[in-house]
């Protein structure tokens, strides 16, 4: 008995169920947050579809939301940030999965604490600096020799730094893939005289390809959120051109651009910012939706 | 037994083992992944060396201690450096707990039920959302709704709940590491649940724990975007104060430095960043320490 007469057991069952309660709650925090980016976007974003009407919006190809006459076309914009992002995978798929392979089947112990590390320290390195690195060293000292004609800011550099920056994110989930496979499908490749490059393409690949092409989904969304290594590698102007040799405008750096500039708040400009995020919020998640779905319908194939 | 007649000689197939061609595929491929990794380091060297030979020698006391300044040999970090370390401690101040209390929650407390797998996969939706969205969202509550204004509490709430879900799966991770063995321990000492999680699970977690909020703290301190949003100034002569409008932190001052067409101002640009990379190595080294000091006394 306690000193308010009731068993100890029961009181500490009153205190066990209020602390559960508060971590329950610290955990629907994260509930709570979706719920009010979704809720944010689309308010606001309703505010700009009263004055401009959503079929234009998604289907203008002209976007001027700093020069007169206004034009809210987002399709300049997609076709900018798909652009970054496949520059990005062409550049970051081969790298990262040869990494991973060569981390995952190949590599010494004593490599792999030479190679980690670097892979660990390009992905931790803000991707400010990487757009730094595109505007100073990429372009003038890297491109400017082979293509005199590039323009100091241009789509190609912002799409190779990007592919620098997400080649960890493949490497190491999908070493993760490939460590995933059972030995005893590498050990049964072996028995049958396979070299080890044989086992790796024939039968380690395709038995990790969806985490493979999960990680690839996964860097892919990555890369078209990507804001501060584009908006300095590639400037922003948004234009409907195949030419990575010029300026482009992404949909995060056109977000970046409209909030870093004194454009008033209330202003349609400023607005379109929220339907311009709403957008990029919907691709995202529907590539992070993707990847998650490939993981868990393959998960359980080798349990 | 067979009786037909064998296949006519030259048709037969005979067995190639190719022994010679299948090793140079090899051979070459294990080539093709040494000049991967091989272009990755270089990439790494190359922008380190790019930083450091622009950046160093703009480093002087004077560059740390100064302020900003429409003259680049004269300018200084000084605001951008203390609005960092301010914004980075502000963040670790409010992600800890609220990010350490959701993880034991899924690992320790949730049942396997709907909602508690809804909140899993709600976790690693939110660590999916692109950090300029973010931005927009404490744009929207912190800096309007809550009339935070464009003050560095509101960057670092903005940025809390940027990194929360790194917090949370990192902290899960640390909490899923202890042993089954200790819980039992607990419990068959009579001990409750919290009383369980409280004395014997969080301090054998609590290297891991500490490691992940570390290091989420320096990706925060590495962030522009969102603060960009939230609006952090572009000149800032003063020193930031948690409420007070008017801030700026180090990536957003290399943004500015960067945009500029002027060779001087990509010099201190590249000093910047240089102080930046310092200060995240600083809370890198602090996470080797950290771990090593807690886990002295762990063992099993």
């Amino acid at each position: 008995m306690t000193t308010d007469g009731r068993p100890l057991v029961l009181r500490r069952s009153a205190t066990e169920r209020v602390i559960e309660l508060l971590l329950a709650s610290a955990a629907g925090a994260g509930i709570v947050t979706t719920a009010g980016i979704v809720l944010v976007l689309l308010l606001q974003a309703v505010q700009f579809f009263a004055f401009v009407n959503p079929i234009d919006f998604l289907t203008g190809t002209v976007w001027s939301a700093s020069i007169l006459p206004f034009r809210f076309g987002v399709i300049p914009l997609v076709a900018g940030t798909l652009g970054v992002a496949l520059i990005a995978l062409v550049v970051a798929v081969p790298l990262g999965l040869l990494a991973a392979v060569y981390l995952g089947e190949y590599a010494s112990n004593r490599t792999r604490t030479i190679v980690k590390p670097v892979l660990e320290t390009l992905a931790g390195i803000p991707t400010i600096v990487l757009g730094f690195f595109a505007l100073n060293f990429i372009t003038p000292e890297l491109l400017k020799p082979i293509l005199p004609e590039i323009g100091t800011f241009n789509m190609l550099s912002a799409g190779l730094v990007v592919g620098l920056l997400v080649t960890p994110l493949i490497a190491s989930l999908s070493e993760d893939a490939l460590r995933a496979v059972p030995r005893g499908l590498r050990e049964g490749a072996f028995a049958m005289a396979a070299t080890r490059f044989e086992v790796t393409r024939k039968v380690i690949f395709p038995a990790a390809l969806s985490g493979i092409m999960s990680s690839i989904i996964l860097a892919m969304s990555r890369a078209v959120g990507e804001t501060m290594a584009v908006v300095l590698a590639m400037g922003f102007n948004p234009r409907l051109t195949l030419d990575p040799l010029e300026q482009g405008g992404t949909m995060a750096g056109f977000i970046a651009q409209i909030t870093s500039g004194d454009t008033p708040q209330d202003s349609l400009q400023f607005k379109s910012l929220f339907a311009v995020g709403l957008v990029l919020f919907a691709i995202t998640l529907g590539l992070n939706l993707i990847s998650n779905r490939i993981v868990a319908r393959f998960r359980n194939r080798y349990s | 037994m067979s009786t037909a007649s064998p296949p006519a000689v030259g048709a037969r197939p005979r067995f190639e083992p190719q022994i010679a061609r299948r090793k140079l595929a090899g051979t070459s491929f294990l080539g093709a992944c040494m000049a991967a990794i091989g272009l990755l380091l270089l990439a790494l060297v190359l922008l380190l060396y790019d930083v450091i030979t622009k950046g160093l020698p703009y480093i002087d006391l004077d560059f740390i201690t100064g302020t900003p300044s429409r003259r680049p040999e004269q300018a200084g970090i000084l605001p951008a450096l203390v609005g960092s370390i301010e914004i980075g401690l502000m963040v670790g101040a409010i992600s800890f707990p609220l990010g350490v209390a959701a993880a034991i929650y899924l690992e320790e407390y949730a049942a396997n039920t709907l909602f508690n797998r809804i909140l899993r996969t709600n976790i690693s939706n939110l660590a999916g959302v692109p950090s300029i969205v973010y931005g927009i969202f404490g744009l929207a509550l912190f800096a309007r709704a809550l009339q935070l204004g464009r003050s560095p509490i509101a960057a670092a709430l903005t940025l809390a709940l940027l990194i929360m879900p790194v917090v949370i799966i990192a902290t899960m991770e640390a909490l899923r590491s202890v042993p089954d063995s200790q819980r039992e321990g607990a419990y068959a000492l009579g001990a409750t649940r919290w009383q369980m999680v409280r004395r014997s699970i969080l301090p054998a977690a609590a290297p891991g724990i500490m490691t992940g909020i570390i290091l989420a703290m320096a990706r925060a301190i590495g962030e522009a975007a969102p603060i960009i949003v939230v609006g952090a100034a572009s000149f800032v002569t003063f020193l930031p104060t948690p409420f007070q409008e008017g801030f700026t932190v180090l990536p957003i001052q290399v943004y500015q430095w960067a945009s500029r067409p002027q060779d001087a101002f990509h010099g201190i640009a590249a000093a910047a960043i240089l102080v930046l990379l310092v200060l995240m190595l600083l809370l890198n080294g602090l996470a080797i320490i950290v771990r090593a000091r807690l886990s002295r006394h762990l063992q099993w």
